[in-house]
């Protein structure tokens, strides 16, 4: 594909032509998919194809390896720690709601890879079961996902079979639980209110002000 | 004829018995390897890093950098803020050029709210992220010197940053931490007066590169310390993801404030993408010093047509952010600075995937430090630059 022939392409038939590419080589592995017109593309992959999912979008071009990590989809059951510890707790709608290119599971993890010469990303996400959360290390194909998935693995407590040495990067290697999940309580908050729940002030001589009321 | 021969045998004999008493040296010179600790706290490091290096005489067997001296958990932090509260943070991140930080994330938020920015507001996010730009890099020439034994450029480089850091500090109030960026535009206009003296900066600046380039590039012992120095082939800085000067260093000619459409005023001016192929500390040096070059030039051309009209779109005063997900990078300073915004139609983000340059570039370290010698390590830390904040978050 040459570069005159792809500035000919508007933005979002080249970036279907990217699934529709990944399609062509990895099959049914790709579960789903997402284009937002000339800005991004999402692709959701099965869980034993993420490895290979990886290696023929190397082999598709997209050789620049920009990050990897995950998502929690479980809402907080702490909410933003505002809450009053007197109070009985608040009911908080639990139910796990996956983004773009859908999901089964509550952890995702998610990476991302750029075509240097189209200058297009693509946004890689795979469910990560919650019995056996493990998925392929990605070390074989981008070297640079060996510093990211220890920082995944050690945040989410993400498994990634293959990786050499998934020691802690930032906490003491006797940490218990895994941060950046959701269910793992910001203990800032709860020890002490959070001094910015005023967010927006009253102006002085103003009338109060209605939620989405433009300024 | 015989004493010839023996003549002959005896300078065999006493060849083998030269090459014999080598081996023998080298069998004894044999180490056993160490173990250098470099950090947490050196000069080398901005702020502190570990580095753990295992050495056979001089050279490097292995290396590891030691990261989580400085981890403040801004991931987990932005779930418990709203939009506006976030800008504050990400501040804290590449210290050294605060605003370009915010950046990013407010276009990711603005993307997913399908906003934009008036134009003068473009504009002038443009002028600051390059003069922080400007301030950071320009530190850094500096510094490479004090790495080398040079103590001269860190004290030019810390006079000419400063007046930097005075235009950055006129137009937002904060010298280090602006916080100036809002959703929707900015928070306030330029002061009276910004323009004029912010060309007069950026001449003192251009003098500055000049200045660093007859003092440090051509000198005789910064090249040989540089030169041929951990070199960065272009395939193993793509995948590790190594951005900004690094990556252009090894030849990769990519530029994300040419490569992608922004809201912002970058393609609106005529400028220049340098790339060095030799991928060594030098190039990667030496690109960085054309940076500051090509961002003096970027401030004075933008300066010229400022639009006029208003700093500020029209946004609701309580920011709830649409439901969306939105990856927004930029070229920062010390390479590309990215956020994955995941919105759930709150106040604040649901998720923050806070992608940084420092963190893949450092990832490297262990790659390129193999088999150089103890000296090098220093100067090839320093030219593949990181700032402490921009590694941990």
């Amino acid at each position: 594909m040459s570069t005159d022939a792809v500035a000919a392409i508007p933005g979002d038939t080249l970036r279907e032509r990217v699934v529709d590419d990944l399609r062509a080589a990895i099959g049914d592995a790709l579960l789903d998919s997402f284009v937002r017109p000339g800005d991004d593309v999402w692709v959701r992959v099965r869980t034993d194809a993420w490895r290979s999912a990886g290696l023929a979008l190397r082999t598709l071009g997209f050789d620049y390896f920009c990050f990897l990590s995950a998502i929690d989809w479980m809402p907080s059951p702490f909410g933003k720690g505002e809450d009053d510890p007197t109070a009985p707790a608040p009911e908080r709608d639990d139910t796990i709601a996956q983004g773009y290119a859908g999901g089964d599971t509550r952890l995702q993890v998610l990476a991302r890879l750029v075509h240097p010469a189209l200058h297009v990303g693509v946004n890689v996400k795979c469910d990560v079961p919650d019995t056996d959360p493990v998925v392929e290390s990605w070390i074989s194909v981008f070297a640079g996902a060996n510093w990211h998935e220890r920082e995944t693995h050690e945040m989410f407590g993400i498994g990634f079979a293959g990786h050499p040495d998934l020691r802690n990067m930032y906490l003491p290697s006797d940490f218990e639980g895994h941060p950046l999940r959701k269910d793992f309580p910001l203990l800032a908050r709860i020890v002490k209110p959070w001094p910015g729940i005023v967010d927006v002030e009253p102006l002085p001589g103003g009338s109060d002000d209605e939620e989405g009321d433009a300024e | 004829m015989t004493s010839t021969e023996s003549l002959i045998d005896r300078r065999q004999l006493s060849y083998i018995a030269a090459q014999a008493a080598d081996a023998r040296l080298n069998v004894e010179l044999e180490t056993e390897g160490m173990t250098l600790n470099i950090g947490p706290q050196h000069p080398a490091t901005h702020g502190t890093l570990r580095i753990i290096a295992r050495l056979d005489g001089e050279q490097v067997v292995w290396a590891e950098p030691s990261c989580g001296y400085m981890h403040r958990g801004y991931e987990k932090l932005t779930e418990v803020r709203t939009y506006p509260q976030v800008t504050a943070l990400v501040n804290r991140i590449d210290w050294l050029g605060s605003f370009a930080n915010e950046v990013p994330f407010i276009l990711a938020a603005e993307k997913l709210m399908e906003i934009e920015a008036p134009p003068r507001a473009q504009w002038i996010r443009t002028i600051l992220f390059e003069l922080s730009r400007i301030a950071n890099v320009s530190l850094f020439l500096g510094d490479l010197g004090v790495q080398l034994g040079a103590i001269t450029p860190v004290f030019m480089a810390f006079r000419d940053r400063e007046y930097v850091l005075n235009l950055i500090e006129g137009a937002t109030g904060g010298r280090f931490h602006p916080n100036f960026d809002r959703i929707g535009g900015l928070k306030d206009d330029l002061p009276a007066g910004f323009v004029d003296e912010t060309r007069v900066v950026m001449k003192k600046l251009r003098n500055f590169c000049d200045e660093m380039e007859r003092l440090l590039f051509g000198n005789e012992i910064f090249q040989s310390r540089t030169r041929g120095i951990g070199v960065i082939p272009k395939d193993v800085a793509m995948q590790y993801g190594l951005s900004g000067a690094n990556l252009r260093a090894s030849g990769v000619d990519w530029d994300l404030r040419r490569d992608q459409t922004l809201p912002m005023a970058w393609n609106k001016v005529d400028w220049k993408v340098w790339t060095h192929p030799d991928g060594d500390s030098f190039a990667r040096c030496w690109v960085r010093l054309q940076e500051v070059r090509e961002s003096t030039r970027i401030v004075d051309q933008l300066l010229d047509a400022i639009p006029t009209g208003p700093v500020m779109a029209k946004v609701p005063r309580i920011i709830k952010v649409p439901e969306g997900e939105a990856w927004v990078s930029t070229e920062n300073p010390l390479g590309e600075m990215g956020y994955y915004l995941v919105s759930k139609g709150d106040l604040g983000p649901f998720r923050t995937k806070i992608r940084s340059a420092s963190f893949n570039n450092i990832s490297i370290v262990p790659w390129v430090l193999k088999g150089v010698y103890v000296p090098d390590i220093i100067t090839i830390l320093a030219s593949l630059y990181f700032i402490l904040g921009d590694i941990d978050r």
